[in-house]
């Protein structure tokens, strides 16, 4: 079981993982102390305000602050709570959150796991994350924190089969399950990408991300109006922070997947278009893949600053009546669309 | 409007495209926050602040303890005891507000016949101990000693419409 370690090369692989999963952890938790900044800022300017802007230059050490500020807080443990697993949900929450990313390509050959199931590991992963809201909702022994486990809980699973549905559309389209050969299978154009001929899946995809994140306006797992928090109400300082950096960590995951399955990845949107494409030949596809990641993760803001937030049955109708029925439906277009060879995505 | 027109709409998400719209285009918007320690508002000359008592130019106080102010106090933060003075004057021995209790509504001032009580520009103050929210007759007249030229010119200014 240990050959590997015993290998002369066994212990210099696991330094290689070890520098590749620290490469991209650190500028994830970096992204995420930014997006939460960047939040701020964007509704606040939505809100016609101007945000913060009172720490550091024009306030971009305040995630730096808020993050020293929630560390030093006390950890508080309700007496009531069942202490084992109020500490193992935030865990349990982080943990799938930050696993998913193993098999995300952010370039071309940039991917710590290469495997040929990666789309069906995310869906696996991303599953998880259900887990850890439900476990702190339960081990809080609050109502409110309980009422909000059950409604994360039942939306999270629901919007799961529409996202799943979605993610069969671009695994047909592209003929794969490894998310470097489906960004591979768009090359072409502006116009190869997945986004347009699975325009209904890229869409019921992207929504279904948003309340899959619980993001507004799908948040009655938060609703601050009836259940106070949702299921972190009982969880203070660094616990309370782990959430916090699960649900941003899961936001940038979906947006990147949009960009991944339905925007072309790392491909450079002035493909085949004759002189811009030369003028920009020199961006690294990272930065293509970063600047996409930004207009979704913009949209996640936006959304919240414009839409109220649904109804509980509403959510749930929404997920069971409409999504499912039109990835279906469109599931069924797009087979005929790629037994007739349909150009100049299915031939 | 039709069934089919409506399942058009709704599938294309033309209400909630209407509504991202709205709100984007606030976000180019003047954004209309004042950053309050740096940047202030302008303040009326009607403007009620923190009180002050008044004197006449001779140095003399206005304050001629007819307690209509303290009548008149929905509040009733104001507290007046008075006196005859040496010279025979009636005048106030004690002169408190409360300001935990005062609302702020210009009242006195309105009803003082002689434009001693006033409340001025003043807004930003704070106490530190218990007991510094009463405003004595001392700390006004100190008040109204210091901004006397400020109170006179937003009574100057307001007099035409009155």
């Amino acid at each position: 079981m240990f050959d590997w370690f015993m290998n002369p090369e066994g212990p210099m692989v696991l330094v290689v993982i070890l520098i590749k999963i620290i490469a991209l952890v650190m500028p994830l938790m970096l992204g995420v102390a930014y997006l939460t900044f960047a939040e701020r800022k964007v509704i606040a300017y939505l809100h016609v305000r101007v945000g913060p802007n009172r720490v550091g230059p024009r306030g971009w050490l305040q995630p730096i602050a808020d993050a020293l500020k929630l560390v030093m807080k006390e950890l508080l443990v309700p007496s009531a709570a069942n202490r084992y697993l109020f500490m193992l949900g935030p865990v349990m929450a982080i943990a799938p959150a930050l696993t998913a990313w193993a098999v995300v390509p952010v370039g071309e050959g940039m991917v710590i796991a290469d495997i040929n199931a990666g789309l069906l590991f995310l869906l696996a992963m991303t599953s998880m994350g259900v887990y850890g809201i439900i476990v702190a909702g339960w081990a809080s022994n609050s109502k409110y924190a309980f009422l909000s486990a059950m409604r994360a809980g039942a939306q999270m699973i629901s919007y799961e089969i529409a996202m799943g549905f979605a993610l069969v559309g671009v695994l047909m389209a592209a003929g794969s399950l490894n998310l470097s050969q489906i960004v591979m299978a768009q090359q072409g154009s502006i116009l190869h990408w997945f986004w347009l001929p699975l325009l209904p899946l890229f869409l019921v995809y992207f929504i279904s991300g948003v309340a899959e994140t619980n993001r507004s306006p799908f948040d009655v797992a938060e609703g601050e109006s009836e259940i106070v928090a949702g299921f972190h109400v009982e969880y203070s300082g660094m616990a309370f922070a782990v959430f916090f950096l699960a649900e941003y960590a899961n936001m940038i995951l979906i947006a990147t997947l949009t960009a991944l399955l339905f925007a072309g990845g790392w491909l450079s949107p002035f493909q085949g278009i004759p002189v811009l494409e030369g003028l920009f030949a020199w961006v690294p596809g990272t930065i293509w893949l970063l600047l996409k990641v930004c207009v979704f993760l913009f949209c996640f803001l936006w959304f919240r600053a414009t839409f109220p937030r649904y109804r509980y049955d509403q959510i749930m109708r929404l997920g069971w009546k409409v999504f499912i029925p039109v990835t279906i439906v469109w599931i069924f277009v797009e087979g005929a669309a790629v037994l007739a060879g349909l150009g100049p995505w299915f031939d | 409007m039709s069934a089919l027109q409506r399942y058009i709409k709704s599938f294309l998400l033309w209400e909630l495209v209407m509504g991202l719209k709205l709100t984007g285009r606030y976000l180019f918007a003047r954004k209309i926050t004042v950053q309050y320690p740096d940047e202030k508002t302008p303040l009326s000359p009607r403007f009620r602040g923190l009180h002050a008592l008044r004197r006449y130019p001779n140095g003399e106080e206005r304050c001629i303890a007819c307690k209509r102010c303290e009548a008149v106090c929905p509040a009733l933060a104001i507290t007046i005891e008075a006196e005859p003075r040496e010279d025979g004057s009636r005048r106030t021995t004690r002169y408190d507000i409360d300001l935990f209790k005062c609302i702020f509504c210009g009242f006195c001032e309105e009803s003082c016949p002689v434009d001693s009580i006033v409340e001025t520009r003043i807004f930003e103050y704070h106490f530190e101990k218990r007991g510094e929210q009463i405003m004595t007759k001392d700390k006004l007249l100190a008040i109204g000693d210091r901004f006397e030229a400020q109170i006179a010119a937003d009574r100057a200014a307001d007099a035409p419409y009155r």
